[in-house]
């Protein structure tokens, strides 16, 4: 039995401690919004935010985040953060099969919480180890400085 | 709408009621046999019905892909879904709208031609008469044939086709359970499989495996996996069998891929010939040969599916791109009648053509056959998904032309050297899923034919230039490779079109005349001259670039009945060759989804250029050994380039598909300018920077 923060609640979970995160939180939390891609660390589909940094819940061990508050797509999605996200993919239409979104919104919301006006490269490079294989990159790049737009504006008026 | 012959699949399943259901409170019900993967034809077919039906699009849902329940449109692929599917629901709809207009003339007074719809409710001389398309569902009978009463609106009354649509799967793929993947079910076991580690190995021993605690080995033969209540067990376990596996020799043995291609002896075929050879000798003789590696499907998400045996019964969740063959595959190999097997599509990451889905559905039904009762959830690791799954095919396409005085190609020839590009379920005889090699009874394995052009062709899909070239020859040799190959998006096309624009443009620059113009003069189909001349308006293709900088153009019209379309690249090469920015034009006859369109345009272009400056499956003898993403690289957000796409929109034209319309004109676009920026040709695929280091040098 090991205890998570997750999305800002404490859970028990059943999974061993040397379990991946990715597979508590998907199995026995059911927050199926964090995908598996590789299992390597290397696509960034399941990425989560520990202490508000994106990390992947594919090779990080539940003993290593237990004390930490892990925040998933869902809890972003539902958090104040959520309808600019979900109004700037929709209007930018930023997807075609949609598998890579929830990691890249994740390694954005990152990206985002430390600074608020990156340069459209900025967030590419940000989004280096998010693989898409539809080749949405433009229109994912479109959302998320969208998303920046509109939360300096909603913090500066 | 130009007049096209009614619909064989609409002859097949020929009642409103096998396409529409209005039985849920506020619901027109969509059934199609086409499957959502990656691409947005769910929407682009809610937004056609909702048009002719005359609901709000949000009144529409779509049930898709489903053995019990939907019309069999065969497999979704070849870039067709819209053309076909897409008339299919628009007859269906038109009728099933008149029907109800019918129905309410009779309850409401009047005639059938005073009734409209506005969001399902039905008017009569622009007054409410409190009647919808629910309130009406008893009193219409839809097993009427569609084919009596269809009359789709005219293009000038379509007030949803045409224009912008949000793609209705988006929402959910954001950030919650929206995958195959995500399918829960009470009870579910969770199962992996250990593949061999190439086409020709077979199981030879497994070693006494120490599997840890609740999990539980199945085999049958050669084919060997593990079940367990939890799923990270089910990956250790899998490790732990992986380990002590061993497999017989290739017996291929250390007969390379991409050799075997090249070095085929298969005999040479002709696929197609046109016009008479010239009498006069030529002025100048072309040759040049190209080449393009094996590729991966390499979806972001492993392939994967759920399935579960009741009492003699199968039933399977997949994303296959083809419920009915595969249904009748598993069928086959487990001995039983199609009727017992159910086959329901549930949506996956991007397909990209026939990758491991099919596969994946044989390997979750021969683990639940351990289980009955229970479901089990079979994932593949991304290892398998980049070697064990069917590559897209390594090919060799040699060109040769003939030019006369005047600088006109009287004469072109194609001799394409591929591995098949088809080898889905249902296409050839036997059976042609993974893991039904391995097991105790082995399916027989089907001799594999290659596509042939008159279908659209595999290794010589667009081999026949869209320009008038006099004596046209395409021949193919469709050699035997010791992997697996099998569609990838766009097949053939991608290298011809790469070889045949890239040839263009060289032909061109050695006689010093502008490409454009090469090309316009060579040129009669308007449509294509028009994508052609808009795309070099839309690009600054005549102003001067910097140095390292180049601009180049590719277009074709894809597999000579898709999309219209052609596509500037801006290329940099300064370490590596980086693809700045990209101009498009297509025409897709009524593009339906406008901003879809766009979509796929864009996404092609974009997957185009990973495969041409960066892919390559790497091979150690006949084993796949690119295995991880560092094995196989693909381009990352740094690297994309921004992409521009105009459409020329034809209301009254039939929609063409754009699935893989841009592949082959981006990855040529993007040689020609790196020949403009460094006035070297690049033929192999990839383009990489050693490769234009050694063309350097």
């Amino acid at each position: 039995m090991t205890i998570l923060d997750v999305n800002g609640e404490s859970r028990d979970v059943a999974a061993a401690p040397d379990c991946a995160l990715l597979y508590a939180l998907r199995n026995d939390l059911g927050l199926k919004g964090t995908r598996f891609g590789c299992g390597d660390g290397l696509c960034g589909a399941c990425n989560v935010l520990v202490d508000g940094r994106a990390v992947h819940a594919c090779d990080t061990p539940l003993w290593s985040v237990e004390g930490k508050s892990v925040t998933t797509v869902e809890g972003i999605m539902a958090s104040a953060s959520g309808p600019t996200i979900l109004e700037s993919f929709v209007d930018a239409q930023a997807g075609q099969c949609g598998y890579c979104l929830s990691g890249i919104v994740v390694t954005a919301e990152a990206l985002l919480r430390r600074d608020d006006s990156p340069s459209r490269e900025a967030i590419a490079a940000a989004l280096e180890a998010n693989l898409c294989r539809c080749g949405a990159h433009a229109r994912i790049l479109d959302a998320i400085e969208a998303v920046a737009a509109e939360r300096r504006r909603a913090r500066h008026g | 709408m130009a007049e096209r012959p009614f619909p064989q699949t609409l002859v097949d399943f020929p009642r409103v009621e096998q396409w529409i259901s209005f039985d849920e409170a506020g619901v027109a019900r969509i059934f199609t046999g086409k499957v959502e993967i990656g691409q947005g034809i769910l929407t682009a077919l809610a937004q056609i019905a909702a048009d002719e039906l005359d609901v709000s699009p949000s009144q529409v849902r779509v049930t898709s892909g489903d053995t019990r329940s939907t019309p069999n449109e065969g497999v979704t692929a070849g870039s067709f879904s819209v053309a076909t599917s897409g008339q299919n629901v628009r007859l269906a709809a038109s009728a099933a709208r008149r029907l109800f207009a019918i129905a309410a003339a009779t309850l409401a007074g009047g005639e059938a031609g005073d009734i409209s719809v506005v969001e399902g409710r039905f008017l009569r001389g622009g007054s409410e008469t409190g009647l919808d398309y629910w309130a009406l569902r008893q009193a219409v009978d839809l097993t009427q044939p569609i084919a009596d009463f269809a009359r789709p609106k005219a293009p000038a009354e379509l007030k949803l086709v045409g224009g912008a649509m949000a793609r209705i799967d988006l929402p959910a793929k954001l950030g919650g359970a929206a995958f195959i993947h995500d399918l829960d079910f009470p009870d579910m076991l969770h199962g992996r499989v250990v593949h061999a580690p190439s086409l020709g190995a077979r199981l030879e021993a497994l070693d006494k495996v120490d599997l840890p605690v609740g999990a539980r080995l199945v085999r049958d033969g050669g084919f060997i996996g593990v079940l367990c209540e939890r799923e990270e067990v089910a990956v250790t376990a899998a490790d732990r069998v992986t380990a002590g596996a061993r497999w017989t020799a290739n017996p291929d043995g250390d007969v390379d891929p991409e050799r075997a291609v090249a070095e085929t002896n298969a005999p040479r075929a002709r696929s197609h010939e046109a016009g008479v050879p010239t009498a006069q000798a030529p002025a100048r003789c072309f040759e040049a040969v190209y080449s393009r590696p094996f590729l991966a499907h390499a979806s972001i998400g492993p392939s994967c599916a759920i399935a579960r045996w009741t009492d003699g019964r199968l039933e399977v969740w997949t994303h296959s791109q083809g419920v009915m063959p595969l249904r009748a595959a598993l069928a086959n190999i487990f001995g039983i009648d199609p009727s017992n097997v159910d086959v329901a599509h549930a949506p996956g990451a991007g397909c990209y053509g026939h990758n491991g889905a099919d596969d994946a559905a044989l390997d979750a039904a021969l683990l639940a056959r351990a289980a009955p009762g229970r479901p089990v959830r079979l994932v593949w690791s991304r290892s398998d998904e980049m070697t064990a799954a069917p590559f897209g095919a390594a090919m060799l396409t040699a060109l040769s032309a003939e030019v006369d005085a005047s600088g006109q190609v009287t004469a072109f020839a194609a001799d394409i050297r591929s591995p098949p590009h088809l080898a889905r379920a249902g296409w050839c005889d036997g059976v042609n899923l993974l893991s039904a090699l391995h097991m105790a009874s082995p399916s027989p394995w089907p001799t594999i034919l290659d596509l042939p052009l008159k279908f659209g062709g595999g290794g010589d899909r667009n081999a026949v230039p869209i320009y008038d070239f006099g004596h046209v020859i395409v021949d193919k040799r469709t050699a035997q490779a010791p992997v697996r190959t099998s569609a990838l998006r766009t097949l053939g096309a991608y290298l011809n079109v790469f070889a045949i624009e890239t040839f263009v443009d060289e032909i061109a620059a050695e006689l010093g005349v502008d490409p454009v113009g090469f090309r316009l003069a060579h040129l009669t189909d308007p449509r294509a001259r028009a994508v052609l001349e808009r795309v070099v308006d839309i690009a600054p293709w005549s102003q001067e670039c910097e140095p390292g900088k180049g601009l180049g153009l590719g277009l074709a019209r894809y597999a000579g009945h898709g999309a219209y379309c052609a596509v500037v690249a801006e290329v940099e090469v300064e370490d590596h060759p980086r693809v700045r920015r990209v101009w498009a034009v297509v025409d897709a006859g009524l593009a339906v989804n406008p901003d879809g369109v766009r979509n796929q345009i864009e996404g092609g272009i974009i997957q185009s250029i990973s495969w041409t400056l960066k892919e390559r499956v790497a091979f150690e003898g006949a084993a796949a050994v690119s295995r991880t993403w560092d094995d196989y690289p693909i381009l990352k957000f740094p690297e994309a380039p921004r992409v521009h796409v105009e459409i020329i929109q034809h209301m009254d034209e039939p929609s063409l598909g754009v699935g893989e319309a841009s592949q082959g004109p981006a990855a040529a676009a993007v040689s020609n300018a790196i020949a403009r920026a460094l006035g070297v040709r690049m033929r192999d695929l990839p383009i990489t920077r050693e490769r234009i280091l050694a063309a350097l040098v």
